[in-house]
């Protein structure tokens, strides 16, 4: 069938400059650029483009950039271009529009709308170069008190299983599959050197890896891919994933296409099949089955270390958090509207869910209502950008973050949305191994951990500049936020007052 | 009366922020003298202060009714303290009510009606096992109930004066020319964010823990939020409230030595706590895990006294000044060393705390001999900081 669809991108190349070295062909995933041995020229499919900018990054020469189609529709606010082509797509497949990343649509982004303190003259504020100042957090459940023995003076409460981490911000689960092993092999060593923690998703522990299981979040989701007694083992944390923010009420899917024979050995699966996460766990239809798996973990890891809980947020997210805390869960990572995935339906990605900051506030206050806020640790996840979103998301009650959209744009993706293709320019998101060869994992653990550390540079002059030392000070302390051009019941729901009061 | 504020913070800043003059003294072995000296000590550092509230604590100050709480209610309108006064009746047991004595000073101007009230909890079904407890929920309740009226000193044998105006002149309106303490704190205010209301002036108080402070606590929305979820209501809208709540807490309710709870609102830092394996690090490492929420971060210092004991903390990395001194049973802390020399110009020890370091000074149980140098004050554990 013909395809109506006009190409969304246009390749210019500079013939003055190009020296048909052919780099541009070889690094295009999708096949966009091509060298005709006759003309002796190299020419481009724009049809193809995708706008991730390798070629225009590697040709060495500048000869090439990449624009948005300027074609022009007749103007209609409400049969956008997207719209159109959404439907002409569909039009031509029959299918579930599918798309990758977080959500790109234009909701309110709260962070853009808070707004942080900084102390004058009644407060110090505190040089971080001169100063101690303090990023360490422990993750993982928390007594109501500490007990010593009446009689000796000796401690006589044992915690919980503790993990520290040295910067606030883990990256989030992103699976071998959905990337590939040399971009999560970036993440691993960039957490150990940063002294954080990545997330391996639903795809199981490379054996390649297990050096790296001390900085490991192990998934359990409703797959169960690559689940065994010495996957629970080697990571530091268990996570069970209910939902993602990218599409909450779903599960996963990912192609056979990319089911390579490490892929299959990983996730214990046939090479080759369609690995297909079920949208609920078959063993969780309320939360007295969650408990059971909560419990069943630390079971299997003998309460060694904590066992959290991943939700996307959806409407009552407060009311869900509040039972995932009574079913014993060590922790709750909170996923909101744009956070990201390899592949989803885009209908679903770019319209189901509720904002992580509202989301992060709503839990926050809800758990300190019940007076339960304290015996978990609260991880926001969906759309963090920059150190100011880590230190607002802190600030409205977060003890950590989760990053993975920002760790991926860091390794080079452009968030051009084709993770689902298989074809990333950028040897990120593809089992290809003419692709993935691209990434050298140790250039990209260098990348992640300069990224952690300016981020944590950043937090710590935004700290001192507060007159605060120790994160945990931030923590929840909305007083040091303030809302700009925010609706009265946003800012009811944020908890925060508007700027100026 | 008429126009004083009923509130501490009209303009809902979030909280007070305000500099201070602090000064404390004991006696250690818990014979009480007159307040002459920290009268004197807190008028020295008049220039700390701007006339918009000063206080007094006095420990030892009814010693005839020992065994009652004295509730000191501030009403800021007429109409209330009937209502209080009911209240207060239904829910304890009055053995005697009073006005404050107080005398015309020309600088204080519209004071609010001060009353107190000697109560028991005895016959109150309610107040079973845990009298402390119940009594704090019910100032709590009087005074998020009753919009006008304050209970602003709440302990047994002890009493909290303050209201808007230089302390020395708070001190010459409440006779305290009259009370005799083994313990006074005493406070002078330079707040910068309201006009001055006399329940937001220092100490603050709850059961017969008081705090006075000196600085700006910047973590006070973590500590507030933490607080409200073991059921503290914040209603002063001010920082100190959070220091005197957090010391119940840690102290009272759960069972912490207040050494541990010094370590708690002062932590050491994480660099010290891991190079400590002993019990005495995996205390710290614990406390600090647990209860990361009462960190108090940002400038301060505090006096912090209760029955039989008063402790000077400062913060971290000591943003404000503390100075402690000694002279035989008496044990000085200061914002500044001339009010010290001022009234006690034969000192025998003057030091500078380090920031964090918890000073701590107990009424001496009979027979036991005075401290040594310092060890009245010996940090906790030893204090590496």
């Amino acid at each position: 069938m013909k395809s109506y669809l006009a190409s969304r991108f246009v390749v210019l190349r500079d013939q003055e400059r190009c020296i048909q070295c052919r780099v541009c062909v070889r690094q295009c995933g999708y096949d966009v650029h091509a060298y005709d041995s006759e003309a002796g020229d190299v020419f481009s499919c724009d049809e193809r483009c995708v706008g991730c900018h390798r070629c225009v990054v590697f040709c060495p020469t500048q000869a090439l950039s990449v624009r948005e189609n300027p074609l022009s529709y007749r103007a209609n606010a409400n049969w956008r271009p997207e719209v159109m082509e959404d439907v002409l797509r569909q039009a031509e497949t029959g299918g579930v529009l599918l798309t990758g990343m977080g959500n790109d649509k234009p909701y309110p982004i709260y962070w853009d709308h808070l707004v942080l303190n900084a102390s004058q003259v009644t407060n110090p504020s505190i040089d971080p170069l001169r100063e101690p100042m303090e990023l360490t957090t422990f993750l993982g459940a928390k007594p109501e008190a500490v007990t010593l023995d009446p009689e000796t003076g000796a401690l006589a409460t044992e915690l919980p299983p503790q993990v520290p981490v040295a910067v606030p911000i883990l990256f989030s689960a992103m699976s071998f599959g959905s990337i590939s092993l040399a971009a999560q092999e970036s993440l691993a060593r960039a957490a150990a050197e940063a002294g954080t923690l990545f997330n391996t998703g639903e795809g199981g522990l490379h054996r390649s890896l297990h050096a790296f299981g001390e900085h490991a979040i192990v998934q359990v989701a409703s797959g169960r891919f690559g689940v065994d007694p010495e996957y629970l083992e080697e990571g530091r944390m268990v996570e069970i994933k209910i939902g993602q923010g990218a599409k909450p009420g779903i599960g996963g899917h990912l192609p056979g296409e990319k089911v390579s024979a490490e892929v299959a050995a990983t996730r214990m699966i046939p090479v080759g099949t369609d690995a297909l996460s079920p949208a609920p766990h078959h063993d969780i239809y309320s939360i007295e089955d969650l408990r059971q798996l909560i419990y069943a973990l630390k079971e299997a890891t003998q309460y060694s270390k904590p066992v959290g809980v991943k939700i996307a947020a959806v409407h009552n997210v407060a009311a869900i958090a509040s039972g995932i805390v009574r079913a014993g869960a060590d922790y709750v990572a909170i996923d909101g509207l744009r956070g990201a995935t390899g592949a989803a339906p885009k209908v679903m990605r770019d319209h189901v869910g509720i904002p992580i900051e509202l989301a992060l506030a709503a839990v926050d206050t809800r758990l300190r209502q019940e007076g339960i806020r304290h015996r978990v640790s609260l991880i926001a996840a969906g759309g963090i950008r920059n150190s100011a979103d880590v230190l607002k998301a802190i600030a409205l009650g977060a003890d950590a973050v989760y990053i993975a959209t920002a760790a991926l744009v860091a390794l080079g993706c452009r968030v051009c949305q084709m993770c689902y293709a298989g074809k990333c320019s950028w040897g990120i998101a593809t089992q290809n191994p003419y692709l993935t060869r691209r990434i050298n994992p140790s250039i990209g653990a260098r990348r992640l951990a300069n990224l952690l550390r300016g981020w944590s540079l950043e937090i710590q002059e935004m700290l001192g500049g507060m007159g605060i030392n120790a994160l945990e000070s931030l923590r929840g302390n909305r007083l040091h936020l303030r809302a700009v051009g925010l609706s009265e019941s946003e800012m009811r729901v944020l908890g925060v007052r508007p700027a100026g009061e | 009366m008429r126009g004083t504020p009923t509130r501490n913070n009209p303009y809902g800043d979030g909280k007070v922020v305000d500099a201070c003059s602090i000064f404390g003294v004991i006696d250690v072995t818990g014979r009480p003298f007159s307040g002459d000296r920290a009268i004197a000590a807190i008028a020295c550092m008049h220039e700390r202060g701007n006339g918009l509230g000063g206080g007094f604590a006095v420990y030892g100050c009814y010693p005839d009714f020992a065994d009652w709480y004295a509730l000191h209610v501030m009403y800021m309108e007429y109409d209330v303290r009937e209502h209080v006064e009911g209240y207060i009746g239904s829910h304890f047991q009055l053995h005697l009510a009073e006005p404050i004595p107080t005398r015309h000073v020309h600088t204080i101007s519209d004071p609010p009606q001060l009353w107190r009230y000697f109560v028991s909890t005895a016959d109150h079904p309610l107040a079973g096992e845990a009298p402390d407890d119940y009594v704090v929920q019910q100032i709590m309740r009087i005074n998020t109930r009753f919009r006008n009226a304050f209970v602003f000193s709440s302990g047994k044998n002890m009493g909290v004066f303050k209201g808007v105006g230089y302390p020395e002149e708070l001190a010459e309106f409440y006779c305290l020319d009259e009370y005799r303490g083994y313990i006074w704190t005493a406070h002078g205010r330079f707040p910068t964010n309201t006009p001055g209301w006399w329940g937001g002036a220092h100490p603050f108080s709850i059961l017969d823990w008081t705090v006075v402070h000196n600085g700006e606590i910047s973590s006070y929305g973590t500590n507030r939020r933490y607080l409200e979820s073991f059921g503290y209501h914040c209603t002063m809208e001010t920082d100190t409230e959070v220091v005197a709540y957090a010391i119940d807490l840690l102290v009272r309710r759960h069972k912490l030595p207040i050494e541990a709870a010094a370590s708690v609102l002062s932590a050491p830092l994480w660099s010290h706590i891991d190079r400590d394996s002993s019990p005495r690090g995996i205390l710290l490492r614990t406390l600090r895990q647990v209860y990361p929420s009462l960190l108090l971060n940002g400038p301060f210092t505090v006096i912090i006294a209760h029955t039989g004991e008063m402790i000077g903390l400062t913060d971290r990395i000591r943003l404000r000044p503390l100075t402690a001194a000694r002279h035989g049973p008496l044990l000085y802390l200061s914002s500044e060393e001339s009010a010290i020399r001022l009234v006690d110009p034969d000192l025998g020890e003057v030091w500078t705390p380090l920031g964090g370091e918890p000073i701590m000074a107990r009424v001496l149980a009979p027979g036991e001999g005075l401290p040594g140098p310092q060890a009245a004050a010996r940090p906790f554990g030893g204090g590496t900081r």
